[in-house]
C-alpha cells in the first residue's frame, strides 16, 4: 500500500509526463494487442462450440445425429423433436418443466422474502445472540450437501414430506447465502437515519420494512432471487435424494433418467435427451438476459463470500 | 437502541432461525447421533433387526475403509491437477480482457460466461454427447488427426472430467478475478510503465499480486465444490458403468450406503467424516495460502 501512497502524490507530474512520452495503451504493440485478441476468440470458441453442437443435434433426426457432421445442419426436425419431447410417456417432460419452475419460482421467491428480512434485522438492530446467528450463516458455507441432505431426507420421511413438492419447496426458503447477501445489501442501502425518521412519524416496524426498506431494496432483492432461482433450478443432489416418483420430478432428474434409460432397457433416447437439455436451458437464458444487471453483481459479489 | 425495538429487530430473523435449527442444525446433530449406532440382525436375521450403540465404531471403519479412502484420494489427486489449471486458464483471460478497452472486453466477457449459465447436469449430457463414439464429434476429429482417442477409457475418465468441470467453471472464475483486476489504482500501471517496465513485467508484479485475495477465494470455492463432486461421475456412470463405479467419488459412496445398501448409520458416519475432511482441507488451503502473502 505504501506504492499507492507515492503513486498519488506524484499523480500531477505523472500526468504530464504521459502525454509526452508514453502512446496511448490502445496503439501499445500491435503485435500484443493481436496476440490478447486471438487467444481470447480461441476461449470464446471453446466456451461456444458445445452450445452449438447441442443447438444443431436438437434440429435433427435420428438417423442424421448418427451419420451426419456434428458441427452443421443436416435436415430440419426440430419440430418433430419438440413434438416427442412433449409427448413421450404422456406429456411427463412438462410436468418436470411445471416442477422445475414452481421450485425454482415459489421457493426462491419466499426464500428472498425470509432472507431480506433476516439481513435486514441483522444489519440494523443491535439485539442478542445476532454475532451468534451470523457466524451460523457463515459457517454453513462450508457445510458438505451429504451431511445436510441424508438426514433430512430422514426427517422428511418421518413427517410425511418425501416425495411431495414440499421437500423441495421448504429447504428453498432457508438459504444462508442468500442472508448474507441481504445484509450487505442492507449495510449499502437502508441508512439508520431514514428509520429514525420513519420511526418519529409513528410508521410501525413492519409496515417500515414493508413500505420502505422492501421498496428500497429492490435492486438487492432481485440479485438474491435470480441466485436462488438460478441454484434450485441447477439442483440434482437434493431433488434426487427426496423426490422418488416421477411426477414430482425436476428437468434434471427426469434428463438423468432418460440418459439412464439405454443402460437399463436398450432403449436410446439421445435424441429426446438433447433436445430435453437445450429447452432446459431456455427459461435460464431468458432469465439471465431479462436480469442481466442483477446476476453481475451477484457472481462479483459471490467474490466476497 | 430501546429494549423494545431490539426484540423487534430479532423477530425479523425468526423465520431464518426456525428453519436453520430444522434443515441445518437438527440434520447435522441427527446425523453425528445416527453415526454412533448400527443396525444389528440377530439370530439368523429372522428375528428383525436391532438398533445398538457401538460408539465411535462406524467412523474407524470409514478410516479403514480402502473404497472411502481410494475415492477421497481420487479426488484430492484430481483437484491438485484441476483446480489449478482452471485457475490458471481464468487468471490468464482474465488479465486478456483487462489490457483491451473496456467495449470489446465486455463483449469477450458475455461469450465466456455462456458455459456458467448452463446447469450442471445439462452441461454433463452436453459432454458426455460430445465424447461419445456414436453421436459426439471429437472422436471423428481425432482420427481425422490421427488419434484414436476413447474418452470413456479408464486412464481418459477423469481428464474426460476434468474438461467438463474446466469448461463449465472458468467463466465464473474468470469474472470473480477480472473484477478483483478493475480495482488495481490505473496510477500504479503508468508509474511502473514511466520506469520502463513491459506490460508482462506490470501483470506478473502488480496485477497477479494484487488478485490473490480473488484467486485463494476462487480455489477454496472450486476444493469445497470438488470434494463434494457427484453429478458428473453420476452422469458418466449413466454411460460406462464399467469404469465410472459407484464408489467413484465419496458422496457416491455415501449415496450408495445410505440408499443401495441401506446402511444409513454407516453413511452418516462417512459424511461427518467427509465434512470434517473438507474443513480440514478448507483451513489448510487457507493457512498456506496466507502464509505466503506475510
Amino acid at each position: 500500500m505504501v506504492l499507492t501512497e507515492r503513486t498519488a502524490t506524484e499523480r500531477p507530474e505523472v500526468r504530464g509526463v504521459r502525454r509526452l512520452s508514453r502512446p496511448d495503451p490502445a496503439s501499445r504493440g500491435r503485435g500484443g494487442q493481436r496476440f490478447l485478441l486471438v487467444g481470447l476468440v480461441l476461449a470464446s470458441v471453446y466456451s461456444l462450440f458445445p452450445v452449438w453442437w447441442l443447438i444443431v443435434a436438437a434440429t435433427k433426426d435420428r438417423t442424421a445425429l448418427y451419420q451426419s457432421n456434428g458441427l452443421w445442419f443436416s435436415g430440419w426436425h426440430l419440430w418433430d423433436n419438440l413434438h416427442q419431447v412433449f409427448t413421450y410417456q404422456d406429456g411427463i417432460f412438462l410436468r418436470w418443466t411445471a416442477n422445475s419452475l414452481l421450485y425454482a419460482g415459489v421457493g426462491s421467491l419466499g426464500g428472498t422474502l425470509i432472507a431480506l428480512a433476516t439481513g435486514y434485522g441483522l444489519a440494523r438492530f443491535d439485539f442478542p445472540g445476532r454475532n451468534a446467528i451470523f457466524a451460523c450463516v457463515v459457517g454453513s458455507f462450508l457445510i458438505p450437501i451429504a451431511l445436510l441432505t441424508l438426514p433430512l431426507y430422514l426427517l422428511f420421511s418421518a413427517i410425511g414430506m418425501v416425495d411431495t413438492p414440499w421437500a423441495m419447496l421448504v429447504p428453498c426458503l432457508i438459504n444462508p447465502f442468500s442472508v448474507y447477501l441481504a445484509k450487505v445489501y442492507t449495510e449499502a442501502t437502508i441508512p439508520y437515519e431514514l428509520l429514525e425518521a420513519a420511526r418519529i412519524d409513528g410508521a410501525g416496524e413492519l409496515r417500515i420494512f414493508f413500505s420502505i426498506v422492501l421498496r428500497m431494496m429492490t435492486t438487492g432483492g432481485a440479485t438474491v432471487f435470480l441466485l436462488a432461482f438460478v441454484n434450485t433450478w441447477n439442483a440434482f443432489f437434493l431433488p434426487l435424494t427426496v423426490l422418488r416418483g416421477k411426477e414430482n420430478w425436476t428437468l434434471n432428474l427426469g434428463l438423468y433418467n432418460w440418459t439412464g434409460t439405454r443402460l437399463e432397457s436398450g432403449i436410446d433416447l439421445t435424441g429426446l435427451v438433447l433436445t430435453g437439455a437445450l429447452l432446459s436451458i431456455v427459461p435460464m437464458a431468458i432469465m439471465m438476459v431479462a436480469m442481466r444487471r442483477y446476476w453481475r453483481t451477484g457472481v462479483t459479489l459471490g467474490a466476497l463470500k | 437502541m430501546t429494549r423494545s425495538l431490539r426484540w423487534k429487530g430479532a423477530a425479523f430473523t425468526v423465520p431464518f432461525q426456525l428453519g436453520f435449527v430444522f434443515l441445518y442444525l437438527l440434520p447435522i446433530g441427527y446425523a453425528a447421533y445416527e453415526s454412533l449406532f448400527t443396525e444389528k440382525q440377530s439370530g439368523l436375521g429372522l428375528g428383525g433387526a436391532t438398533t445398538e450403540f457401538v460408539g465411535l465404531d462406524n467412523y474407524t471403519q470409514g478410516l479403514t475403509d480402502s473404497a472411502f479412502m481410494d475415492s477421497v484420494l481420487r479426488v484430492v489427486l484430481f483437484a491438485c491437477v484441476q483446480i489449478p489449471f482452471m485457475l490458471l486458464v481464468s487468471l490468464l483471460l482474465a488479465l486478456f480482457l483487462d489490457a483491451l478497452t473496456s467495449r470489446v472486453a465486455s463483449r469477450f466477457r458475455i461469450l465466456l460466461l455462456v458455459p456458467y449459465m448452463i446447469p450442471g447436469v445439462v452441461a454433463a449430457i452436453v459432454w458426455v454427447n460430445l465424447y461419445s463414439p456414436d453421436v459426439g464429434p471429437l472422436t471423428p476429429i481425432g482420427h481425422a488427426l490421427g488419434f484414436d482417442w476413447n474418452f470413456f477409457a479408464p486412464s481418459m475418465v477423469w481428464p474426460s472430467i476434468g474438461n467438463l468441470l474446466t469448461w463449465h467453471g472458468i467463466g465464473y472464475n474468470m469474472v470473480i478475478i477480472y473484477s478483483a483486476l478493475q480495482g488495481v489504482p490505473r496510477e500504479l500501471f503508468e508509474a511502473a510503465r514511466l520506469d520502463g517496465a513491459s506490460e508482462l513485467r506490470i501483470a506478473r508484479s502488480i496485477k497477479i499480486p494484487f488478485v490473490r485475495g480473488a484467486l485463494v477465494l476462487t480455489g477454496l470455492l472450486s476444493i469445497i465444490q470438488m470434494l463434494q463432486i457427484f453429478n458428473e461421475p453420476a452422469l458418466f456412470r449413466n454411460i460406462t458403468p464399467q469404469t465410472v463405479s459407484d464408489s467413484f467419488t465419496p458422496i457416491m459412496i455415501i449415496y450408495n450406503q445410505a440408499f443401495n445398501a441401506g446402511n444409513y448409520h454407516y453413511a452418516a458416519a462417512l459424511s461427518v467424516l467427509l465434512a470434517l475432511i473438507l474443513g480440514v482441507a478448507s483451513f489448510l488451503f487457507y493457512r498456506l495460502t496466507s502464509k505466503e502473502a506475510d
